[in-house]
């Protein structure tokens, strides 16, 4: 017994174990279990067998969770207040309203993508490459492409990704955030490589988003960092009341808030940290970019909100020009360079940068209402994006996606049906009436208007500027004459069918009568502003 | 509330028919029976409310109200009504319905490049829909749905249907709507905010706006959205893109019906909700105004393309509308909302004589015609008495809005009065120089082997010169159901007409 042991057992004091209420995290078990059970797929079933037996693990996975988040809202089995120090892991997870609406956001557009992902009747096989470690153009490469073989580690891969994601914003404390942001992120950056088609260019977005994503998470551990010297805590509420109480010096609250923000704001692509975006987008296989342009974001910005709203909304005078800031220029990079793009991918990507500005726009009034605006705008972004994501990829020619824009044009002829639709989900995006898209913008303008009415004004006269580019495409599709090698349009198997409907009907419903969602998410907001 | 469905059942029977003929794609013949069956329902029954409507002392100024509530999170109502202004602009957007498409029966026949008559005629049914529901609801948010929703059909139209260089007019069009249309929907949610009072409802937030700078913010977002559609001068330039490059059809319901809901939104929005903005901005206002009429007048002298010297006459014509309402007068405002009926009639006429001078010579440009007189007196006969009706030849109902706008402002503004009515006779000049050089003179090679307009394509346009004519000698009806609404719009202005001056001042009678 030397007397170190007996120094150790004398003074340590006992840290309790953490009460954990499992009913309120069963979501993110079930998630994380089915990747779980994924990877044992992969070790156990036969490769032929694999394909199907990951489809139907993911997906029983994915819906059961979504069905305990309904059944956990309706209980109202959620910890009592956020930062609040609730009873599950010693308030380091707040499942309140937002987190579970955002939870179910998550989860509804994370089924809709795995459902693309599954598709096996457009492309040769599948859009997602056979074997991703075996050298690109090699022989061996080139026999594989010719298997029906997939890598089908990209469901656990999703799966994994997903239980980051329903941790990410519901986490009230920021070691268990950074932790939830890498569980999320780093199945995204191998899911981006994956594509089977244009396999170079994949490996090069993978790559990109990988470098760009390190070291956007480096700027958050930083942040981190310097927010615990500040406040001596990773708690949000704890924050909160170090912001009002701390005498210690202010650089670190703002040196911190600031790195906090660069690492989120990258996540959720907004300008300036939007770089990675239209690369990733273009290379990443097409229902991965759908992935990861909705549900990525919804998650982004939900942990957004959770920090703005639940450790600094005692700073919001100090985060509110950064805001600001940020949400002009990301509604003016995404308007602006969108219009200069050719490929229908990268123009989607510039889209989602505009986006996120116009959510920016809600999240400036610290109000229920913004919150609430938010919440409601990333649901009808999330449908209507995924929608034209997979819309994409049933336009097709000899070398897989026909993504130049001039491939578009003349669609309507060749399938006035796919036209429509696409038409639909860029009217949504432009903010057209009657559509999920103008009920979202009106939404968040609503809110902001009393805090932020320039900003407002502004943000209407760039997404005139972002219908531009819309409407090119429309204008292509439907007014011009198609081309001497026009792509083909593939009959989409169930899967993709049911997601493409799901999101158009989404974007429709969601535009005509927004009311009972609007409740939910009125509701739902209620948890995060006191 | 009340939940009356006679507006919702006007709305629902174009609605229905659209998408009827959009579904008869493989029966073209068919489609477009149905769709002039269902145009034709649409007259009967604005005409069956039209006589049901009270002009009575005493009378409610909104009838046939019907309320139901849409998105409660943001005190959206689905409410509709009618007041005179806008029964009149209805009544004459559906009569004008049914003579586009008699004019466009034969348009499209060829089935080049996926242009389906039955696409068209859906459009157009469509575009009713939307016009209908734009001058009949009374929330504002509601409005601006209908307001918006309203270019996309237009846009199909332009761009599927138009001439060759009908891809950048449509974008043209959209983008510039667009623009003014959010910059409304900013002053939409300013209005929403700033009242207070959680309703979009127009009846409930008039008067509630304060008067200080918010409201003259306010009143801008509105303006500038209503400016660009009207469109008054300099917000102008969309329209003769838009206007030459649309088939004759799409054109006449464009400049005809679609421009109205600038002028319409002035009388029903601006002046109402924002009084004092209103006021303050109504000398520049005025003076663009009479800019408008003297400018767009001296273009359209000046143009060679017949579609683009019409667009640029309605240019014109709205200065005059936007003078009778600005000038605060019940003649000026009584004038103005006439002059909007009579506009889209007298326009949507010419427009269509015009496209069926062209469907005939294959080409916009007036140089190309001379003397088609000769060969298709009946046209020639229709193309004049539609280009009389555009210069307000008196005996025409155009003649009494333009009389009554020009007295109403006359009485305030003497200096802008007395400039405006050159513009009747700059009217003169391009209506009978535009008139001169293709149906007079030498008959052109081209215009030698023309046929005479037949019996359909009199129906397209016998019946809208019928109506200007009988307007212009018996136009008490309208005048009637016109003016009860003019005078509570003024009233919510809080301006009385001035004192006449005749009579207490030397030499007032000559």
């Amino acid at each position: 017994m030397s007397a170190l042991g007996l120094l150790l057992a004398a003074d340590t004091p006992k840290i309790p174990a953490p009460h954990v209420d499992y009913a309120a995290i069963a979501p993110i078990l079930i998630v994380v279990g089915a990747a779980l059970v994924g990877v044992l797929v992969e070790a156990v079933v036969p490769r032929k067998e694999r394909f199907n037996a990951q489809i139907a693990v993911s997906l029983l996975g994915t819906v059961a969770a979504l069905i305990t988040v309904g059944v956990i809202h309706n209980k109202e089995i959620t910890t009592p207040l956020p930062g609040a120090g609730g009873p599950t892991f010693s308030g380091a997870l707040a499942i309140d309203g937002t987190g579970l609406f955002l939870q179910g956001t998550i989860l509804v557009l994370g089924l809709l993508a795995t459902l693309l992902i599954a598709e096996r009747s457009v492309d040769a096989t599948s859009p997602i490459v056979a074997a991703a470690a075996v050298v690109v153009g090699s022989p061996e490469d080139r026999r594989l492409s010719r298997t029906d073989r997939v890598q089908t580690e990209i469901f656990p891969l999703l799966s994994f990704a997903l239980a980051g994601m329903l941790i990410f914003p519901v986490s009230n404390n920021l070691i268990l955030m950074f932790v939830a942001l890498e569980v999320m992120s780093l199945p995204l950056y191998l899911m981006a490589g994956l594509a089977r088609k244009r396999r170079l260019l994949s490996q090069e977005a993978s790559l990109k988003y990988f470098l760009l994503g390190a070291f956007a998470s480096a700027f958050f551990l930083y942040g981190l960092a310097l927010l615990y010297g500040y406040a001596n805590t990773v708690d949000l509420g704890e924050i909160f009341k170090a912001t009002r109480t701390s005498t210690k010096s202010d650089t670190l609250l703002y040196l911190g808030l600031a790195l906090l923000l660069v690492g989120l704001l990258f996540k959720a692509s907004v300008a300036p940290f939007h770089v990675w975006t239209p690369d990733a987008y273009q290379g990443a296989p097409t229902p991965v970019a759908a992935f990861m342009a909705s549900c990525t974001k919804v998650a982004a910005f939900g942990a957004l909100l959770r920090i703005l709203y639940v450790a600094f909304s005692g700073e919001s005078w100090n985060w509110r020009p950064i805001i600001w800031g940020a949400a002009i220029a990301s509604m003016a990079v995404g308007a602006i360079w969108g219009v200069t793009q050719t490929d229908v991918k990268r123009v989607l990507a510039y889209s989602s940068i505009a986006h996120a500005g116009f959510i920016l726009v809600g999240m400036v009034a610290v109000t229920e209402e913004a919150s609430s605006s938010v919440l409601f705008y990333v649901l009808t972004y999330g449908f209507t994006t995924l929608a034209a994501f997979g819309l994409l990829t049933l336009v097709r020619d000899a070398d897989g996606e026909a993504t130049h824009l001039s491939q578009w044009s003349g669609l309507a002829r060749k399938s006035p049906v796919v036209a429509i639709i696409m038409t639909v989900l860029l009217m949504s995006m432009a903010g057209i009436p009657l559509t999920a898209g103008f009920i979202g913008k009106f939404y968040v303008f609503k809110a902001a208007w009393h805090t932020a009415g320039p900003l407002v004004v502004i943000a209407l006269l760039l997404s005139a500027i972002a219908a531009f580019y819309y409407l090119r495409i429309v204008v292509m599709m439907f007014f011009a004459e198609p081309p001497e090698h026009a792509p083909t349009i593939a009959i989409p198997g169930w899967s993709t069918t049911v997601a493409l409907t799901a999101g158009v009907v989404g974007t429709v419903l969601l535009g005509v009568f927004p009311q009972p969602v609007l409740d939910l998410a009125q509701k739902a907001a209620e948890s995060l502003v006191g | 509330m009340s939940h009356n469905f006679t507006l919702v059942g006007l709305l629902l029977i174009p609605l229905v028919g659209s998408l009827v003929v959009f579904g008869l794609k493989k029966n073209p013949t068919l489609a477009k029976w149905v769709a002039l069956a269902v145009s034709l329902a649409v007259v009967v029954y604005v005409v069956v409310i039209g006589i049901a409507f009270d002009t009575g002392k005493g009378a409610d100024r909104f009838q046939f109200e019907g309320d139901w509530i849409w998105i409660k999170a943001f005190g959206v109502h689905f409410s509709f009504g009618v007041d005179g202004i806008a029964l009149v602009l209805i009544a004459m957007s559906v009569v004008l319905v049914p003579c586009v498409l008699l004019a466009s029966w034969n348009s499209f026949d060829d089935p080049e490049g996926g242009r389906s008559i039955a696409n068209f005629f859906g459009l157009i049914l469509l575009l009713e829909v939307f016009m209908i529901g734009v001058f009949a609801a009374t929330d504002v948010f509601l409005f601006y749905v209908f307001f918006e929703a309203i270019l996309v059909p237009m846009y199909f139209i332009i761009g599927s249907f138009g001439g060759p260089k009908r891809q950048y007019a449509a974008v043209k069009f959209f983008l510039y709507s667009l623009v003014g249309g959010l910059l409304m929907l900013a002053s939409v949610i300013g209005l929403y905010v700033t009242t207070g009072s959680h309703t979009f409802h127009m009846a409930e937030l008039i008067g509630k706006v304060p008067d200080n700078a918010t409201q003259k913010w306010l009143f801008l977002g509105f303006f500038l959205a209503f400016a660009i559609k009207a469109p008054l001068v300099p917000f102008h330039t969309w329209l003769p893109d838009a206007g030459a490059e649309a088939p004759p059809g799409g054109a006449a319901l464009l400049v005809g019906v679609l421009d109205k809901i600038g002028t319409f939104g002035f009388l029903r929005y601006c002046l109402p909700l924002f009084p004092a903005a209103s006021k303050w901005a109504a000398p520049t206002i005025l003076v663009l105004s009479v800019i408008g009429v003297l400018y767009a007048a001296f273009l359209a002298i000046g143009q060679r393309d017949m579609k683009r010297l019409v667009a640029y006459t309605s240019i014109a014509h709205f200065g005059f509308i936007g003078l009778g309402i600005f000038a605060f007068t019940s003649q000026g405002g009584s004038g103005a909302v006439f002059y909007m009926v009579n506009h889209g009639l007298s326009t949507g006429a010419v427009f269509l004589a015009v496209g069926l001078l062209i469907a005939r010579g294959k080409s916009r440009n007036i140089d190309d015609y001379g003397g088609a007189a000769k060969t298709t007196p009946i046209l020639s006969g229709l193309f004049l008495l539609a280009g009389l009706s555009a210069l307000a030849l008196p005996g025409m109902s155009t003649f009494i809005s333009e009389f009554l706008v020009l007295v109403g402002t006359f009485t305030r503004y003497k200096a802008l009065a007395i400039v405006a009515t050159t513009g009747i006779i700059l009217a003169a000049i391009y209506v009978l120089y535009l008139y001169q050089r293709t149906f007079q003179g030498t008959v052109s090679e081209k215009v030698k082997g023309f046929k005479d307009v037949n019996a359909r394509e009199v129906l397209s346009i016998a019946p809208l010169i019928a109506l200007i004519i009988f307007l212009g000698i018996y136009p008490k009806p309208i005048l009637d159901v016109i003016n009860p609404a003019v005078k509570a719009t003024l009233s919510d202005v809080h301006e009385t007409d001035p004192e006449p001056i005749v009579g207490t001042t030397a030499g007032g009678h000559k």
